[in-house]
């Protein structure tokens, strides 16, 4: 009988070989596919398991984390000022994944980045329990609230930044919402994001980074530089040569111009009352392909990250004539994301170096070493120094003497300069217009903020008061007093 | 017998008996589970678990005991069958005190029947008796060769013990399997019994017939079948409890009853034609059962491609559960990866139903790991080989057929378990030996390991020296 136990036996051996070699292939071969799978509720329960690590603005915390006594989900993501941070933090719910911020450090926050290792290893041995580290932004908690506090019922969105760095001080976007309204995964929870999803006023969109609106006249600043760059104004007070009622290339229709004194007025002058004109006749003048290559060297037709990735403005490539004359007063397709007016103008203030913005400054380890660093960075060099004095000259122009003024600082030694911007949208114009104003401050020691505001479709204000200068520029003023003040 | 060899003046050089091995492996046997409570209570707590004493205590009491008693009652038996039995069911009470102390498990229970008790306390209980029935064995059965007296009264036995959950009043449907008895407040699996009572009956009957089986066969299409007479009975028996444990809805032991049945007429009769026409039936039967139980369906349908399956089934349906279950077993085995998560630190109890029987082994692969699941895969292996090693040493027929029998069984269990959890063949609901909650298998298998243990005992034995001859004398020329 010993032939076929023997044969019995080997068979025997089969079936443990082939449990072994399935066991491999499930769990060395395939347990990143598994792990990976949407159905796995393992990558949820991970991030939430222990105490998840902070946002911090101005060395104090905006986020927070409860115990929340659930056998699932051991910790629940908790704001401070939810509404007022959350274009800057975004979101982290149980129930519905994470973004921005709380998706892009994910690894910090939830303490299993790779950089954290020594430190997880270490509380291994001291055994204190695995915490996130720390994300230290930019941003100014007095800026912050000084545009959200502008913005307050109005929907639009504010961006301000350092034009040195290219620190983010500012985003806000509004109306806003409570990203800890759907920090769990109940059923209240789910109907605050069914609410959120259904509202259409999208507070969920964050404007200041992810909306991009037709700039108006605040687009202006960049025909302007254009002009300068090229040659085709040398002196920003000599006249210009362009009649009242230019004719828009390959068209009859004559560019219209809310101002007056627009014939053959200075490029100074222009900006100062904002003729369409003037500056249709210069972007025409300068040709598409320069004014594109002017666009993109503030940042244009490209995607920002912050790193919390932009939308791409747009000014568009293929444009023709008539079009690009359109694209040079911010009409036509040219349409832009309040970050990106907010880059044009830091880049202007900064004399003509355009720094990348960026809102995180350092990753923190839990026992506050930090991990990394965000040094600042050079993008472009879209004007040169003079080109960018001779702007500041005219931006401030524009708010000592101009549609600006509602902007201006009574602080000595403080320059304020600025551009409007009223942008018509929608059919025939028949939706409200867009207020938009950017500005910066400027002193001796160069110029500490820059800021770009839009405000959308506002109820409640006549359409004949919806300017620019009248809805836009306060807000501006307040966002540039609140960073010069916390400055000093 | 013209020659008869003085001996007396030699003493019977004796094999060595390796009681004093296996006391050194059950040390670590008893070891390895008390460090695996350890880092649970560690990795849950964060502090040294309280019943860590009472817990090593009570282990190291059952291995001393049966370590005592085999030394006494069997000093010859395989070395390594005790240690491996006492450190599979040792860690098997550290993985149910783990899943005890889920607080998902612990609320799922609550909200479905109003209370939790947690497992391992009863299942320390379980392995005591276990151990007991270890040692009744042993004590009990002195030589296994007493067993073939009782061919006939196991095939009774075997019947009845399949029949019971089938009486009203004693069995009970728990989800959807009629497997169970109710005595005196304990579930009662007799399946696990019957496995043990109808190798007793294969084995004493075809040991009996096995020449009539492989002789007096007709050929028929190049295969030898044998005679009505001598396969009746036991085709009959065998087809009776695979019977009624469709009835029962039991696929797992009808299959492992079926492998059993071949590989021990394979054995006995040394007639290939025996593979072939087991797996012919066993097809036959695959296809049979396949086409008509849907809770079968939805299995094979979970096994294909149960993420697939989880996006078509109906909700709340047998199918869409049987495809979730598989498809948390499987990210349970997958999140484990090679090292696995620690124990006590992964999320298997997010299988939910069963996760500390039928699928406790998608807990040893999420928190131990590739390298903790071919660990046991070993471990099992190695229990595996020392019962084919004793029916290999057997000396008598009976013997070899019955050590055979039972660690092919074995085997086949492992096999239908693990390959279920891991995908690898259909999920059938059976419990891993020694690991899984449940009484009724701990006992049986530790009622297993006491017969396989005499088996080698009997077998490892030195031949008794002869009586002294009377007729010889200290003087007497030895002639060549």
């Amino acid at each position: 009988m010993n032939k076929p136990l023997r044969r019995v036996a080997i068979f025997c051996g089969l079936l443990v070989l082939a449990l072994l070699l399935r066991d491999n292939w499930l769990q060395y071969v395939r347990a990143d596919e598994l792990n990976a799978n949407p159905k796995n509720k393992r990558v949820q329960i991970e991030r939430y398991s222990n105490e998840r690590g902070n946002i911090i603005v101005d060395g104090k915390p905006i986020t927070g984390s409860v115990d929340s006594g659930d056998n699932f989900y051991a910790f629940k993501r908790t704001y401070v000022d939810g509404r007022m941070w959350a274009p800057v933090t975004g979101y982290a719910s149980q129930a519905f994944d994470a973004n921005q911020i709380e998706k892009i450090e994910d690894g910090i926050l939830t303490g299993n980045d790779d950089r954290l290792f020594f430190d997880r290893t270490l509380s291994m041995f001291t055994g204190e329990k695995k915490k996130g580290g720390d994300v230290v932004t930019t941003l100014s908690g007095a800026a912050q609230r000084a545009a959200f506090k502008g913005l307050g019922s109005k929907t639009g969105a504010v961006v301000a930044i350092e034009p040195s760095t290219g620190k983010i001080l500012a985003l806000a976007s509004t109306p806003s919402y409570d990203p800890g309204s759907f920090a769990g995964y109940h059923d209240k929870d789910a109907q605050a994001w069914q609410a959120l999803e259904k509202d259409k006023n999208k507070p969920k969109l964050n404007r200041a980074l992810r909306e991009i609106y037709p700039p108006g006249s605040v687009f202006k600043v960049v025909t302007a530089a254009a002009a300068l760059e090229s040659g085709k104004v040398k002196d920003i007070n000599a006249a210009t040569d362009t009649p009242e009622g230019w004719k828009i290339p390959l068209s009859t229709v004559p560019m219209k111009n809310h101002a007056s004194g627009c014939t053959n007025a200075s490029l100074n002058e222009a900006l100062r009352v904002s003729c369409n004109s003037v500056f249709a006749k210069l972007g025409d003048d300068v040709g598409r392909d320069k004014m594109v290559e002017m666009a993109e060297k503030f940042g244009f037709n490209a995607e920002q990250f912050t790193p919390v990735r932009s939308a791409a403005s747009v000014y568009d490539k293929k444009a023709d004539r008539g079009g690009n004359a359109l694209s040079s007063i911010g009409q036509f397709n040219t349409a832009t994301t309040p970050l990106q007016m907010a880059m044009v103008t830091a880049a202007i203030a900064n004399d003509g170096k355009l720094m990348k913005p960026y809102m995180i400054d350092q990753l923190r380890a839990p026992n506050l070493d930090v991990i990394k660093k965000t040094e600042p960075e050079e993008l472009s060099r879209p004007v040169s120094q003079s080109t960018a004095q001779q702007l500041q000259a005219m931006m401030e122009n524009v708010v000592e003497k101009g549609t600006g003024a509602n902007a201006a600082l009574d602080i000595d030694g403080v320059r304020v300069g600025g551009k409007t911007g009223t942008a018509q949208h929608g059919e025939k114009n028949a939706k409200r217009p867009y207020a938009w104003f950017i500005s910066y401050a400027k002193t001796d020691q160069g110029s500490p903020v820059a800021v770009a505001v839009v405000v959308e479709d506002s109820a409640g204000t006549d359409r004949e008061d919806i300017t620019g200068g009248g809805l836009a520029a306060p807000i501006a003023k307040a966002v540039m007093k609140a960073v010069l003040k916390s400055k000093s | 017998m013209s020659v008869v060899t003085n001996t007396t003046t030699i003493g019977a050089i004796e094999a060595p008996s390796r009681r004093n091995t296996e006391l050194a492996l059950l040390a670590f046997a008893v070891a390895i589970p008390v460090f695996a409570y350890l880092a649970v209570g560690l990795a849950i707590d964060g502090k040294v678990p309280p019943g860590m004493l009472g817990y090593g205590a009570g282990l190291t009491l059952l291995a001393g005991v049966a370590h005592l008693v085999v030394r006494k009652f069997a000093p010859y038996a395989d070395p390594l069958l005790l240690p491996l039995g006492t450190l599979l069911n040792g860690l098997g009470l550290v993985l149910i005190w783990r899943l005890d102390q889920s607080p998902r498990l612990i609320q799922r229970a609550t909200s479905a029947y109003g209370s939790f008790s947690p497992d391992a306390p009863k299942q320390m209980l379980y392995s005591a008796i276990g151990i007991a029935m270890f040692v009744g064995v042993l004590l009990v059965l002195k030589d296994h060769r007493v067993l073939q007296r009782y061919t006939y009264i196991s095939m009774v036995a075997a019947l009845v013990l399949l029949l019971l959950p089938l009486v009203p009043g004693l069995g009970s449907d728990v989800f959807g399997a009629k497997i169970w008895i109710n005595v005196a407040g304990f579930s009662i699996q007799p399946g696990e019994f019957a496995k043990l009572v109808l190798a007793v009956f294969f084995s004493g009957y075809l040991m009996v017939k096995r020449d009539a089986l492989a002789l007096a066969s007709r050929r028929f299409m190049g295969l030898y079948l044998p005679r009505g007479r001598d396969l009746g009975p036991i085709v009959t028996i065998w087809a009776v409890s695979l019977l009624i444990l469709v009835f029962e809805n039991d696929l797992g032991t009808s299959l492992l009853f079926f492998g059993m049945f071949v590989i021990m007429l394979y054995v006995a009769t040394e007639r290939t034609s025996w593979i072939v026409i087991g797996l012919l039936m066993s097809a036959g039967g695959a296809v049979v059962v396949g086409s008509t139980a849907s809770h079968v369906q939805s299995r094979v349908a979970a096994w294909l491609d149960p993420f697939g399956c989880l996006k078509t089934a109906p909700e709340g349906s047998n199918m869409a559960n049987a495809c979730d279950q598989m498809t948390q077993v499987l990210m349970s085995f997958g999140s484990g990866g090679i090292l696995g998560t620690g124990l006590g630190q992964g999320n298997s109890d997010l299988i939910g139903f069963a996760a500390n029987s039928d699928f406790i082994f998608a807990t040893v692969g999420e928190e131990l790991g590739l390298a903790g699941v071919m660990v046991f895969l070993l471990l099992y292996g190695l229990i595996i080989e020392r019962g084919v090693r004793t029916a290999l040493a057997a000396r008598d027929p009976f013997g070899k057929l019955l050590a055979m029998g039972l660690s092919g069984a074995f085997a086949l269990q492992v096999f239908v378990v693990a390959g279920g959890v891991m995908g690898l063949i259909p999920l059938t609901g059976m419990t891993m030996p020694f690991l899984a909650y449940g009484g009724s298998s701990v006992i049986a298998n530790w009622a297993l390991i006491g017969v396989l243990i005499r088996i080698s005992d009997t077998a490892r034995r030195p031949a008794p020296s002869p009586a002294p001859n009377p007729d010889a004398e200290m003087t007497q020329v030895v002639r060549p």
